[in-house]
């Protein structure tokens, strides 16, 4: 397929067959000729066929192939013409990251790292279809759906003022659990409070280079300070509401008038009985991934505060933000000049709403909203800030991590007769993790160097890089 | 004849199935997608569980057969091992499936398949058999 360079950082693909938009790729001309190895740059173009979509289909830095939809996949639709799209979100829903303060300096944990990651690992469910303490009956279940992290604080699990720190205050509007599967509640019911499996991570980290201190300092953050990140999302429950969306949807679309090129694209009209119901199903998964990052970030807490016999005030952790990045939300976008309310569809990409935008906390009102980016369990990950520029030309959206570079196949086999736990030990990062292949498939040459991701991202103005993290220590699943 | 290859796909694992006949691809995609999970000489045979279900087309019943199998692993905790096809046609199946229950201490699962996807899903007639591709969430 034949891309236009618009200028250093961005690509178009013109409209051809049925696209009613073009097609936008964010990316240097070196990361392009990777991209246009796999098929996403044709996924970008499938996007653009869909009804209602408004301006353009997007792709940010970290795109590679997904199911229907690329992963980095930005697309807004009008909310009265267009369509919703299970594909568009991801199986995951709401996957996304979480960053937590502490008062910690790294000679505050010196010697101890691997004990507080032994800790972590033997505190916080990991792994293949973990289960958690928590049993949750179908009444208690619907309130996760419904209340989101609001409903973990009530329980317990952290405090008022993580809710704030929280997109979306950690409940989405719209959630109906009676739109969600039984199975779903069933696969959800002893999952919340579970890291997962694959990429899903808790990192203890360091802040290791500040570039805006201003703004790093309104996020609570200075150099050579103790972090912790969590990657997780809505476990089994929302695989199983993606599922079963797509199912029912896949046969929904055959009765519209709409010609898909990939059935993973299958959709159903925002007004639509049952572009409702999926709404309100998605929303219900996405307020259960809140609620589990809630319980992750709070067991979290207890764990350092038992290994390191600090009370939570001497530990000061704070969250800084929690952001989701496989999600569809209702937002309000100036298009042409004119205010419209779109579902913005955001893919493997995350939020980056700019200083003065209602939706930023009020701690960060005057800066911007936090974008927080997960690199390789090796390499750094960074913490960005959203952007008027964002705004104007992704529907306030950013990448959300490094990428894929190998497949899991090819990293498996790249690192066959390698220990890589001890190759990260060699570099200083305590690493632990359950499955057999995940580590092998997880290993940092598996991904894209997440600094030129982000270097694009901060290039083209739709985020600013604020400060670097480097990892310490990870448990996976 | 090697009835399954992995096919190399970015984020996650796809394979395509052979089988000389429909009702034995369907059993090679059971044992393919189990075999991503766990070594079967781990798991003995001891619960069974009956299984019948409607598809609008093949590609669509090789889905749900999936989806089924893996609801059994992930909701029921079973690590299944003999998949039978009873009766099939195109738009239904009729089928059996063994396993035992996933135990910590014997079992070491090699990865969580999150679930079967329509990314770029076939199922056709070759020359003299059959084969599907599915590509797996992982």
């Amino acid at each position: 397929m034949d891309l236009e360079k618009i200028d250093q950082y961005r690509w178009r693909i013109p409209m051809s067959g049925k696209m009613k938009v073009p097609g936008i790729i964010y990316g240097s001309e070196k990361m392009l000729s990777e991209v246009r190895k796999d098929n996403s740059i044709q996924q970008v173009a499938n996007v653009a066929v869909l009804p209602g979509i408004v301006k353009y289909s997007l792709a940010m830095p970290d795109v590679h192939l997904g199911y229907g939809f690329p992963i980095g996949g930005v697309a807004a639709f009008d909310w009265n013409e267009g369509v919703i799209s299970p594909g568009g979100v991801g199986y995951d829903i709401n996957c996304g990251c979480r960053l937590i303060t502490t008062s910690l300096e790294l000679s505050d944990i010196k010697g101890r790292m691997k004990g507080l990651v032994d800790a972590l690992f033997n505190t916080i469910p990991t792994g293949v279809g973990s289960s958690g303490n928590i049993r949750l009956n179908r009444s208690q279940e619907r309130k996760v759906c419904v209340e989101g992290a609001k409903w973990a604080v009530k329980n317990g699990y952290g405090i008022p003022e993580d809710i704030e720190h929280t997109e979306e205050g950690g409940a989405l509007p719209g959630a109906n659990p009676d739109r969600v599967s039984d199975r779903a509640f069933e696969r959800g019911k002893d999952q919340l409070g579970t890291l997962g499996s694959g990429n899903h991570f808790l990192e203890v980290g360091l802040v290791e280079k500040v570039f805006e201190p201003k703004t790093a300092s309104a996020f609570g953050l200075h150099e050579g300070q103790v972090t912790v990140l969590i990657h997780s999302g809505s476990r089994g429950f929302g695989y199983q509401i993606c599922d079963d969306s797509l199912h029912r949807l896949t046969q929904h679309v055959r009765t519209l008038d709409i010609e898909l090129p990939d059935r993973q694209l299958s959709c159903a009209y925002l007004n639509s009985p049952q572009g409702r119901d999926y709404f309100s199903a998605m929303a219900c998964a996405a307020n259960y991934a809140w609620a589990n990052r809630q319980i992750l970030m709070h067991l979290t807490r207890e764990t350092f505060q038992r290994y390191l016999q600090m009370s939570p005030k001497e530990l000061n952790m704070r969250l800084v933000y929690d952001v989701a990045h496989n999600i569809a939300k209702k937002e309000e976008h100036i298009v042409d000049g004119e205010k419209r309310t779109l579902c913005v569809h955001r893919k493997g990409a995350t939020r980056a709403f700019p200083a003065g935008h209602p939706d930023v906390p009020i701690a960060y009102r005057d800066v911007g909203q936090p974008v927080l980016i997960p690199g390789d369990m090796g390499r750094s990950s960074y913490v960005m800030v959203g952007t008027e520029k964002a705004m104007e030309d992704t529907f306030g959206s950013c990448c959300h991590g490094a990428g894929r570079l190998l497949s899991r196949h090819a990293a498996v086999k790249k690192a066959r007769g390698r220990a890589i736990y001890r190759e990260m030990e060699d570099k200083g990062i305590f690493v632990r993790a359950h499955g057999r292949s995940t580590l092998a498939e997880e290993m940092p040459e598996a991904y894209k160097d997440i600094s030129d991701v982000v270097d694009v991202a901060h290039n083209a103005g739709i985020a600013k890089k604020v400060v670097k993290l480097r990892p310490l220590g990870v448990i996976k699943g | 004849m090697k009835k399954y290859k992995i096919i190399d796909h970015t984020s996650d694992l796809g394979f395509e199935f052979y089988g000389d006949h429909l009702k034995e691809l369907f059993v090679v995609a059971g044992e393919g997608l189990f075999s991503a999970i766990i070594d079967c000489e781990e798991v003995l045979c001891v619960e069974h569980f009956e299984i019948e279900l409607e598809g609008a087309d093949l590609e669509d019943l090789m889905v749900n057969w999936l989806r089924e199998l893996l609801y059994l692993h992930q909701v029921k905790r079973m690590l299944l091992k003999r998949f039978e096809i009873l009766e099939i046609d195109e738009a239904k199946l009729k089928g059996r499936v063994s396993g035992e229950k996933y135990e910590e201490r014997r079992h070491n699962i090699m990865r969580e398949v999150k679930a079967v996807t329509y990314h770029d899903l076939k199922v056709k007639e070759t020359n003299g058999g059959w084969m599907t591709k599915v590509i797996f969430d992982v």
